[in-house]
């Protein structure tokens, strides 16, 4: 990309991939440093994989750890004397587990699947632009999460060991080393974590302006793809929340190094500051986390149903309230924190609103797919399964929302039942949807579609054999993140279904080799991809798989919105968006961009 | 969950029960429709989708609906909640409840007790550690405190939960409706013993709970001297004594 795209759509100075040019980057400008937002798409399908690896391994130890608590676990004979002696994992080692296991899957695993893989992946081709905005701030975006990625993995073998109160690290226990135990580990973990906030905001800047700057003519708001629609409330939300938590990880390094103590009350400091700090952000993050998986099993749902998304508008209004109701319910992960309880009555009224337009957007799912002619590709089971599970996630939220009830499952096992159900049950399934759906598109094969119904069958059974029994366990009184639960006398009678759980995880696990073989396999072995193998109508299907640099030949123009699937007359059941209303797409010259006549602006 | 055995446990448990229901029947209702749909509507050769962009009239019904149901979960919410802080009286407990204190630390939890006077930080305070002793059918007041990090103090079976900050301390109240031993847990990662912060808590007949609090004092010989917490205001109790005996 050798020109800055500052300029609006219609002007013709993108850089429009022109065939008579062979691409001729060099290998480390094409691989290694790109530009190309598919290139940087693909690297964060790859590294956030790899972190997706390294945070479920954490989580099969942590729940070896559970299901037989002080056993030698198979194979910990590797680990270190300072993680589990002989195979027996310490307790400190446990407390690393869970604060890296939740770490890891947040920040380097499900986020930059989301905005990272999806956001490059999509918005430029979604709305017909060359690149991105910003092509060497993408790169960047990308550069700047890898090293923090590593300085997150390197805490595990540094002093202490990594990082051990919790992702949500509560000071004074993350502030003070005397109390956890860990000083380096914890000072990395605020390090890794400020340098990747400085990766989400450039990856952030670049969404924003390349979706308001750079639509392509035609693609009005009202036919943006619902990825793309939350991809864009989401950026806006990462510019918000990023700077905050940043401010907050800074505040803590300051009172773990040189001795400052905001949230320390020897001296005056709060230690509830952290919190309202950490959830101001920790909260829009969980949307940060929801919204593009909602629109991207909006995408495939249509899809797969053959049928228009039902209520567009209400499924563009709903992302827009919930993203804007996400900034006052903060206070609902504080509601026995101390805080004056008249706060957590009117975070109530907040929290529990939030459903609402949850609700409107899982009617308009169902009201997609009713009349449907619904299609079972792997991505249409995995958007399913991500309706049926974002369904259990949503109202199991309802319960932790009501205060009263929330003083009993606070801090238990239900609310890691919620949080799974939501991200691993919500996020998760649609992100496996995603890649089902768009892989073909990025790297010209196709995913092996046994192989992906087998993965889809086995995750779907396993992940609600682990996760439906911890409401199960958390109403028992079973506390989060205790190393040991047959300390307690009450919490015995639960063991033998804390084995269960562990039995099914370790086999949710395995399955998801099943997985990470196919996405190998078919980099090389897989099925050539057509131009359109789901018969799909947004501007991406238009091109070849994958899309040469530069992705449009021209200036493409767009008619329509991208749901109009199954219209009545015509022989296909789809109508791409740039298909022009009498017939073939209209497709300029090459090397300039002329915006075609008659498209409606 | 276990069986209440707090005043208020039964009425926490109510709302639970409310919210269960009407969650269970959405959960039933949404998951039957997804399904049916998915069978119902699946690909067949020659089938053909409707061509719908949505209706106005289901939209209003679906925001409607669930808005109502959540503004009355809410409302039966807010009603327990309030009672359970006593948000009318300021969070303050009953006025002849039997003041406590309990402190948290690395990996205890010590409980002042006020002694026969009833009244904490005179010089028949007594302290124990992990052990919560309080009689039935009286109102506790715990003031939560915690001297290092954040921990939370958590009775199961009287649906009590209460972080305990450093810096702050927090009232805490109920009162026991049934008698015998129960667990007490620490709910909030607090460092590497977090799994074994446990204590328990025991309810004795009023009667049995001032044989129990004699036989404490008695054993221990000096009050208030059982504990390094509280040396300094033990100290200045004695000097009060003092004063009182002169």
């Amino acid at each position: 990309m050798s020109t800055t795209q500052l300029l609006a759509p219609n002007v013709t100075a993108q850089h429009w991939a022109d065939p008579s040019h062979p691409d001729d980057r060099p290998f480390i400008r094409k691989y290694v440093f790109a530009t190309d937002h598919k290139t940087i798409g693909n690297q964060f399908m790859f590294m956030s994989l790899f972190f997706l690896l390294v945070g479920g391994a954490l989580a099969m130890m942590i729940r070896w750890q559970l299901g037989w608590p002080g056993q030698p676990m198979p194979g910990g004979g590797i680990l270190p004397e300072t993680m589990a002696p002989g195979g027996i994992l310490l307790p400190e080692f446990y407390n690393s587990l869970v604060t890296m296991h939740g770490t890891f899957m947040i920040f380097f695993a499900i986020m930059p699947l989301l905005v990272g893989m999806f956001g490059n992946w999509l918005i430029p081709l979604h709305v017909g632009a060359s690149d991105m905005a910003f092509p060497r701030l993408n790169m960047m975006s990308f550069w700047t999460a890898v090293p923090a990625g590593f300085i997150m993995l390197a805490s595990f073998v540094v002093e202490g060991g990594a990082a051990g109160a919790g992702w949500t690290a509560y000071p004074p226990l993350s502030a003070v080393p005397e109390y956890s135990g860990v000083s380096t580990g914890q000072q990395l973990w605020c390090v890794s974590l400020v340098i990747l906030g400085f990766s989400s905001l450039m990856g952030a800047v670049n969404y924003v302006t390349t979706i308001v700057n750079m639509r392509a003519p035609g693609m009005t708001w009202l036919r943006l793809p619902l990825p793309v629609w939350a991809l864009f409330i989401t950026a806006i939300l990462i510019l918000l929340a990023m700077p905050i938590l940043a401010g907050a990880l800074i505040m803590l390094l300051f009172d773990q190094t040189i001795g400052t103590t905001f949230f320390l009350p020897e001296t005056g400091g709060q230690p509830l500051l952290w919190q309202h700090l950490f959830w101001y952000f920790g909260h829009p993050e969980v949307y940060i986390l929801i919204l593009p998986a909602m629109g991207i099993a909006s995408e495939v749902i249509a899809n797969g149903s053959r049928k228009p998304i039902f209520g567009y508008p209400a499924m563009v209004g709903a992302i827009v309230a919930i993203a804007f109701l996400g900034w006052i319910v903060w206070g609902h992960h504080m509601f026995q924190s101390g805080m004056n309880p008249l706060l957590g009555s009117s975070f109530m009224l907040s929290t529990m609103v939030i459903a609402v337009p949850s609700a409107i957007k899982v009617f308009n799912w169902l009201g997609t797919i009713w009349r449907g002619d619904i299609h079972f590709h792997t991505p249409m089971l995995n958007a399913l399964a991500f309706v049926g599970m974002f369904v259990i996630g949503g109202l199991s939220g309802v319960f932790m929302a009501s205060t009263p009830v929330d003083i009993y499952i606070h801090d238990t096992y239900f609310i890691v039942a919620h949080i799974h159900y939501v991200l691993f049950g919500g996020s998760l399934f649609a992100i496996f949807a995603g890649i089902y759906f768009w892989f073909p598109k990025f790297f010209g094969r196709m995913l092996n579609p046994t192989l992906g119904k087998i993965h889809f069958g086995l995750t779907f059974v396993f992940y609600n054999l682990v996760f439906f029994p911890m409401h199960n366990l958390g109403l028992g009184g079973m506390m989060r993140r205790i190393y040991d639960p047959t300390q307690y006398g009450f919490l015995e009678p639960l063991q033998p279904m804390n084995t269960f759980v562990s039995v099914f995880a370790l086999a949710l696990g395995v399955s998801q080799l099943v997985f990470f073989f196919n996405i190998l396999w078919s980099l090389w072995r897989g099925q050539k991809a057509p131009h359109n193998p789901w018969r799909a109508n947004s501007l991406e299907w238009g091109l070849a798989s994958p899309p040469p640099h530069g992705n449009f030949e021209a200036m493409p123009a767009v008619y329509r919105g991208p749901y109009e699937y199954s219209y009545p007359g015509r022989d296909e059941d789809f109508w791409p968006q740039n298909e022009p209303p009498g017939g073939e797409p209209v497709r300029a010259p090459t090397g300039g961009a002329p915006v075609p006549e008659g498209v409606p602006q | 969950m276990p069986e209440p055995a707090s005043t208020f446990g039964a009425g926490i448990d109510s709302i639970y029960y409310i919210i269960l229901w009407i969650t269970g029947a959405i959960f039933v209702l949404v998951e039957t429709a997804l399904i049916v749909f998915i069978v119902r509507y699946r690909h067949r050769e020659g089938r053909v989708a409707a061509y719908t962009h949505g209706s106005k009239k289901a939209e209003i019904v679906w925001t409607v609906i669930p808005f109502l149901l959540v503004l009355f979960i809410v409302y039966a919410s807010n009603d327990i909640w309030l009672q359970v802080k006593r948000a009318d009286q300021d969070g303050a407990a009953p006025a002849d409840a039997l003041p406590l204190r309990v402190v948290a630390k690395q990996f205890e939890w010590n409980v002042t007790y006020p002694g026969p006077d009833g009244a904490l930080d005179t010089a028949d305070d007594f302290i124990k550690r992990n052990q919560l002793h309080v009689p039935i059918g009286r109102a506790i007041r715990i003031d939560l405190g915690s001297e290092d990090v954040i921990h939370s103090f958590f009775l199961p079976d009287f649906r009590v939960k209460q972080d305990a900050v450093p810096g702050m301390t927090i009232p805490v109240w109920f009162e026991a409706n049934r008698t015998g031993e129960f667990p007490m847990a620490c709910a909030e990662l607090c460092g590497l013993g977090h799994y074994r912060m446990r204590a328990s808590l025991t309810v004795h007949e009023a009667d049995d709970f001032d044989r129990w609090q004699a036989e404490e004092i008695a054993s221990a010989g000096v009050p208030a001297s059982s504990g390094d917490i509280d040396a300094e205001r033990a100290e200045d109790s004695e000097i009060i004594e003092e004063e009182d005996s002169a």
